[in-house]
């Protein structure tokens, strides 16, 4: 154990592997706990978390929250309901790491997709989770990993059957809402199966601002020719601290579109690790980051081209405000196999202030000859000469300062395809740049105004 | 890949180790092993003040109590550091002409082309030889006296300069800097030392070369330079080693330091023996090397060439302290069969208005491992400071890897920092226009090679373009994979 032996929590962490063990959930929790006590928390003299230090987080007083059994709705009625116009979603939620559903939980649809609670489809639909739970999840990476594997039991499950289009979006929102100061862990996955195609949006939000400490591990099979459109959504509170760990594994000719969106976060840490395990597969790896006071956001981006053949595109935009930080680790791995790769890397920064501060390691590990792989890194100001054209033009200051900064982010935005989605993201977006957006008490899609977000400016005038 | 082409690569990458005889010279060298008497013997047999013996004493201390680097992407085998000879040197020393100066000696500096004597006149550059540990022979002293630079071994410095020598000994890299530095600090033999005075312009090119000749020992040279206000001077440094079984460690230092409005152009070519296709032998290259742009308006520019070594663990850096001070970092580092490298350079931007440059060419063939590893800092109050980044890799051989990691951190909102980089092998297309146009496939890589690197080879000074030219072709003779 390293020197965090000290944080308040761990006791509590040691007592509940030990009753959660009791519990006839699935095996390898014990292994994963011994794992997280090797590991212990993760701390700034790790090279990949050299940007993110939780020390100062994990000295808080949380209280442990251990996953149970799915809640019925009723409970949370008064607390959720997200208005995105024209967004229709198959709706989950996790309410502080619970799994709340409306009949029963689980669905079954007609098409034979299964959806809900991962802890209750372990007992009623083992066969098809035990070949894919803890498949991709990789202990060792990080003692937060280990720790989620060791005590989170909760969360989504999704099952795609071959051939099968889920028509309308599966939307899982991730709330806490409690007036303790939750530690809370929870696992999702999502099994995508031969030429199925499924969208997937998560929602990550807190309501009040009471501080959290959130450890979600999310696990996603795509299998041969399958597609996975994947949105990750945040917008917390400033005392929030929420770790995303993402697996993805993609078999032959499968297509994953992920997108991370960061409104507003406390303490972010996003980390995707991507396996393009089958020849052809492809992957476009997006993010956007929009940062003020003392957020931080770190998104940490592994992709591994373990096949020939296989296509990875990276890009991450972020704008920080006040005193934000950010931090960008990009690793493209290419195996010796993997040759006629193609794999691009892009994370642009602006900083808006001379206290906020960005971090970008965007780097090549390159074990084959055969491949075209590109990375660039850039930090840097509002284009003087594009600012002055606008003003030039009769667009204020402001304005011009907005619409730049927007363009910058449209970069993002554009890849998003559910227009709903799309209209309301970029509403945000602009709203959120115009410093009216902050973490709501509503959904994370805080999309009550009827009224679209406008820029001051008459359009016909230019 | 054709046959042909793999012919014209296993031709090149087979080309042997053309400085690697062995000079058979009577040498001085201590006892193997590294304790503090063997420190404070070193300083007696140099004759050194007080203060080199504490700066050498208190390094050692520090470096007793630091660990070897593991975070390089190398595969560094254990180095016993009491199996090493820390001295070493041609027995007689204090030449006054070349005359006295032993006839094998200068044979072996003849071998290695290097211009010791009056016949090089006409290339114009003033050499200091270091041999083993010592230097044996600074050419030019006296026409550079004449102008008020000094141009001598560190080992004289200490003794003529020990006001400039204290003044300036540690300052961009202090004797704790890291494991390796401080084992030079601890227990280097000698160098060279160059100060160019307030306004002077250097009339020539000064040059150092290195030799490693003994077997078992290590070499540890330590390079001080310093620009007064407005000077400038443009340094060469080059290095060659017998081929031996064993491998040998070079653990040098140079620092370089410029003041208002100086410049100082540092080139260097290392061709150390780089061990044999099986990765047997060859000179482990550990070294620190950091400029410190203490003035306003001061330049240091870094050139370098990097063909030889098992191993490469080099970042040679600049501290632009200054207000709007300069940065420059060239690069070209090939490796072959079992090499590994692992450079790049560092860029902290403290002063307002600093700008940097870094053009990283790394080209891995064989079973190589090539890494650039680069950082650029810009700290709060470097406001309006600028960075350009751009590192290349070029594969050739499908049992080599390469590797970038550039470490970006910027603290303000006036700067701007870009960094690019790309990966690829040499492109079927543009072998294909070449041979076309009736070159061999051998000639058609040399061509496309030597023009991947131009940009870097361009900033080399004229002598050392032509050699890196020629090193590069044998480096990689036939390497297309």
């Amino acid at each position: 154990m390293h020197n965090n032996i000290k944080y308040p929590i761990l006791e509590t962490l040691k007592e509940a592997s030990k009753l959660d063990q009791s519990h006839d959930m699935w095996p390898g929790r014990d292994n994963a706990f011994h794992s997280f006590l090797s590991q212990g928390f993760p701390h700034k003299k790790l090279e990949k978390w050299r940007n993110t230090d939780l020390s100062e987080f994990l000295e808080k007083d949380y209280q442990y929250i251990p996953n149970t059994d799915p809640i019925s709705e009723s409970d949370i009625n008064s607390i959720f309901h997200c208005e995105i116009h024209n967004f229709e979603t198959y709706l989950f939620t996790l309410h502080n790491g619970a799994y709340v559903y409306k009949q029963s939980p689980i669905t079954t649809l007609d098409n034979g997709v299964v959806i809900g609670s991962l802890r209750s489809a372990w007992e009623s639909h083992n066969d098809l989770v035990k070949p894919y739970l803890n498949e991709l999840t990789e202990n060792m990476l990080n003692g937060m990993v280990s720790l989620n594997s060791a005590l989170a039991t909760a969360g989504l499950f999704v099952y795609v059957p071959d051939n099968v289009k889920v028509e309308k979006p599966v939307q899982l929102v991730n709330m806490i809402n409690t007036d303790k100061n939750p530690f809370i862990q929870a696992k999702n996955l999502i099994v995508v199966g031969k030429n199925a195609e499924l969208t997937f949006v998560q929602c990550d939000d807190s309501v009040n601002d009471q501080d959290s400490f959130m450890n979600v591990v999310s696990e996603f099979h795509l299998k041969e020719g399958a597609k996975l459109d994947h949105y990750k959504l945040q917008n917390k509170e400033l005392s929030s601290v929420l770790i995303n760990t993402s697996f993805f594994s993609l078999k032959k000719d499968s297509k994953l579109k992920t997108n991370t969106i960061t409104l507003n976060g406390g303490n972010i840490r996003n980390e995707t690790i991507v396996n393009l395990d089958g020849e052809g597969a492809e992957a476009d790896i997006f993010g956007l980051y929009l940062a003020d006071k003392t957020q931080h956001i770190d998104n940490q981006v592994l992709v591994r081209h373990n096949a020939a053949n296989c296509y990875s595109n990276e890009l991450f935009k972020g704008i920080l405000d006040d005193e934000a930080s950010a931090a960008f680790n990009g690793h493209i791995l290419v195996q010796p196999e993997a040759q006629k790769t193609n794999a691009f890397q892009n994370n642009k920064n602006i900083l808006l202030t001379d206290t906020a501060q960005v971090a970008t390691k965007p780097f090549l590990e390159i074990y084959a000859d055969d491949v075209k792989c590109s990375h660039g890194a850039t930090v840097g100001q509002l284009d003087e000469d594009a600012l002055f054209y606008l003003k030039q033009r009769g667009i204020c200051d402001l304005n011009a300062k907005m619409l730049l900064m927007y363009a910058f982010a449209e970069d993002i935005i554009r890849h998003i395809s559910i227009p709903s989605l799309h209209d309301s993201t970029s509403d945000m977006v602009s709203r959120r740049l115009k410093g009216e957006l902050s973490a709501c008490n509503q959904c994370v899609l805080h999309c009550n105004d009827q009224k679209p977000m406008e820029f001051d400016i008459d359009l016909s005038k230019i | 890949m054709a046959e042909q082409e793999m012919d014209a690569l296993n031709e090149v990458t087979q080309n042997e180790y053309k400085y690697g005889f062995v000079t058979d010279i009577e040498m001085e060298t201590i006892p193997k092993g590294l304790n503090e008497d063997v420190v404070r013997l070193i300083s007696a047999k140099k004759e050194e003040p007080e203060f080199m013996l504490e700066f050498r004493l208190d390094a050692f201390r520090k470096w007793q109590a630091m660990d070897m680097p593991d975070w390089g992407h190398l595969n560094i085998p254990p180095i016993d550091f009491q199996e090493i000879i820390y001295f070493a040197a041609p027995k007689k020393q204090e030449k006054q002409s070349l005359d006295e100066v032993d006839p094998e000696l200068l044979d072996t500096f003849n071998k290695l082309g290097i211009p010791l004597e009056e016949q090089k006149l006409l290339a114009g550059v003033a050499v200091d030889a270091v041999f083993d540990s010592v230097s044996v022979k600074t050419t030019f002293r006296e026409s550079l006296a004449e102008k008020g630079i000094i141009f001598c071994s560190f080992s004289e410095a200490v003794k003529e300069y020990p006001d400039l020598i204290k003044k300036y000994l540690g300052k961009a890299v202090p004797n704790s800097d890291n494991y390796f530095a401080a084992l030079n600090s601890a227990v280097f033999s000698d160098g060279s030392f160059v100060y160019i005075p307030k306004g002077v312009r250097c009339p020539m090119e000064l040059s150092t070369y290195f030799r490693i000749n003994a077997a078992n020992t290590g070499q540890f040279e330590r390079t001080l330079i310093v620009a007064d206000e407005n000077s400038y001077v443009s340094y060469l440094e080059g290095c060659t080693a017998p081929m031996r079984d064993e491998n040998q460690l070079h653990a040098a230092i140079v620092e370089i330091i410029t003041m208002d409005d100086a410049e100082v152009k540092y080139s260097t070519v290392q061709n150390w023996y780089p061990g044999d296709k099986n990765g047997k032998g060859g000179i482990y290259n550990f070294v620190t090397k950091r400029g410190l742009c203490k003035g306003r308006n001061s330049k240091i520019s870094w050139t370098q060439v990097e063909t030889g070594s098992a191993i490469t663990w080099k970042y040679p850096s600049c501290l632009l302290v200054g207000d709007n001070s300069i940065g420059e970092f060239y690069s070209v580092a090939v490796t072959n069969n079992m090499q590994q490298a692992d450079t790049g350079s560092k860029m902290i931007h403290i002063g307002k208005n600093t700008k940097s440059t870094i053009i990283s060419k790394g080209i891995s063939a064989g079973r190589s491992h090539n890494s650039y590893r680069g950082l650029v800092k810009v700290s709060k109050n470097a406001i309006n400071s600028r960075n350009f980044t751009q590192c290349d890799s070029l594969l050739m051989g499908d049992q080599c890897g390469a590797h970038t990691w550039p470490y970006i951190n910027v603290h303000n909102k006036s700067s701007i920092v870009e960094h690019e980089a790309t990966t690829s092998k040499i492109s079927d297309d543009q072998l294909f226009y070449c041979q076309q146009r009736g070159l061999d496939a051998e000639a058609s890589i040399g061509l496309i090679v030597n023009g991947y690197a131009k940009e870097v080879l361009n900033k080399l000074p004229m002598e050392f373009a032509v050699e890196a030219q020629k090193l590069l072709a044998i480096s990689l003779e036939g390497s297309v994979g």
